[in-house]
């Protein structure tokens, strides 16, 4: 019941992009279209879920065993960035249409401070394992949700008119920003 | 050797990563609501961009090309390491309250995008300046929005308070919505000055 609570804490409660600002990046990069923004959700699930499995597996049989704990960062980061590279060549073999639709947004969720921040934080609350995994599961979920809807809406305002001065990258932090309150609505339901 | 005055003009005003490159923006919004954690975050975020960029331009010639992009992020996490450890000894209540943003400052798009656009391909003098505009760029502008959204939020600078008891404070502004508004709307100002011009 627990573990059911984590994830949904995760997706709607604790957004990372909505409340905690993890990932505003390609929140706000790759939002310009719906399609294209799926497809970052999607390689973001996939990616978070894997990187806080194998961040864990370093922390607990590497870092730890050898007292090394304090370079945690250095160590996550390259685990992150090899395996991006591992999944990306992977795909590209075994899978060849997966990696079409997730190819071109691989690359740059090496610098998606969600990911290495779900890691770090896995880390910070002491999780175990299947804890970690559902963690960074609910919280890419939320991601994935939150970057679909602000893209819809980013579709339908596009052809308005805004004010000039708010054209472009203003209009884009409004309509976040009214999306950040409406999520402040579930702040509260779930208390881990 | 470019001039140092011009490459730090040229980070703060030119090319200021936040209100022209839009970079670096999980911190921007994530520490400013008060002045002095949005200040706290861009010198540490200053701290960590001046020192890698002058390692990447020692190193510049030694790192093969391909391999380039996870040696700068070696580069940047030993440092960003290194000022963790800084913070937690000398200022722990700025450690606690930037929290999980100090081990993010290696995801910081700017430092990476500076070590890959400047400090690759110059001198190391030369791409110290270039942190050190780019730096207080950030910390300016973190600074300001931190500025607003305190004074807005809970009525304090720099934690004094500054605005009557009486008046109302909006306490969406301390909020996560707040950053996106401030933000918003300081970028709005800036462009309407630049339609003008």
């Amino acid at each position: 019941m627990n573990l059911i609570l984590l994830v949904l804490a995760g997706i709607f409660v604790n957004n990372y992009v909505l409340s905690q600002f993890l990932g505003i990046c390609p929140f706000l990069g790759v939002s310009k279209k719906v399609d294209t923004a799926a497809g970052m959700g999607m390689a973001v699930i996939f990616v978070m879920s894997l990187a806080a499995a194998v961040a864990w597996l370093v922390y607990n049989f590497i870092l730890v065993p050898l007292n090394i704990i304090y370079l945690y960062n250095i160590a996550f980061i390259l685990v992150i960035a090899s395996l991006v590279q591992f999944v990306e060549m992977f795909l590209k073999k075994a899978a060849p249409a997966l990696y079409q639709a997730l190819g071109v947004f691989l690359p740059l969720i090496t610098t998606n401070c969600a990911v290495l921040g779900v890691a770090v934080l896995n880390m910070q609350k002491g999780y175990n394992f299947i804890e970690s995994v559902l963690n960074a599961l609910g919280g890419a979920a939320g991601f994935a949700l939150a970057i679909v809807l602000f893209a819809g809406i980013r579709e339908r305002i596009a052809d308005n008119d805004t004010p000039k001065a708010f054209e472009g990258f203003p209009m884009a932090l409004i309509t976040a920003g009214l999306m950040s309150i409406a999520f402040l609505g579930f702040s509260g339901l779930i208390k881990l | 050797m470019a001039n140092p005055i011009k490459l730090i003009k040229n980070g703060i005003i030119n090319e200021n990563p936040t209100f022209v490159q839009v970079i670096g923006m999980c911190p921007t919004l994530a520490v400013t609501s008060s002045a002095i954690n949005g200040i706290g975050m861009g010198l540490a975020a200053t701290a960590v961009l001046v020192f890698s960029n002058i390692f990447v331009s020692l190193l510049r010639k030694i790192i093969p090309d391909t391999v380039r992009i996870p040696c700068f992020i070696v580069v940047i996490a030993t440092f960003v390491t290194i000022i963790e450890f800084v913070l937690k000894a000398y200022v722990p209540t700025l450690y606690k309250s930037l929290g999980l943003f100090i081990p993010l400052i290696v995801v910081n798009c700017l430092i990476l995008a500076r070590a890959e656009a400047f400090a690759s391909k110059n001198g190391p003098v030369a791409a110290a300046f270039d942190g050190i505009g780019m730096g207080l760029g950030f910390t300016i502008a973190l600074g300001i929005l931190g500025l607003v959204r305190e004074f807005i939020g809970a009525g304090t600078l720099f934690d004094i308070t500054v605005l009557p008891e009486a008046f109302p404070r909006t306490l969406l502004f301390v909020m996560a919505p707040g950053a996106f508004f401030t933000l918003a709307c300081l970028m709005a100002i800036l462009n309407h000055f630049r339609n003008k011009a």
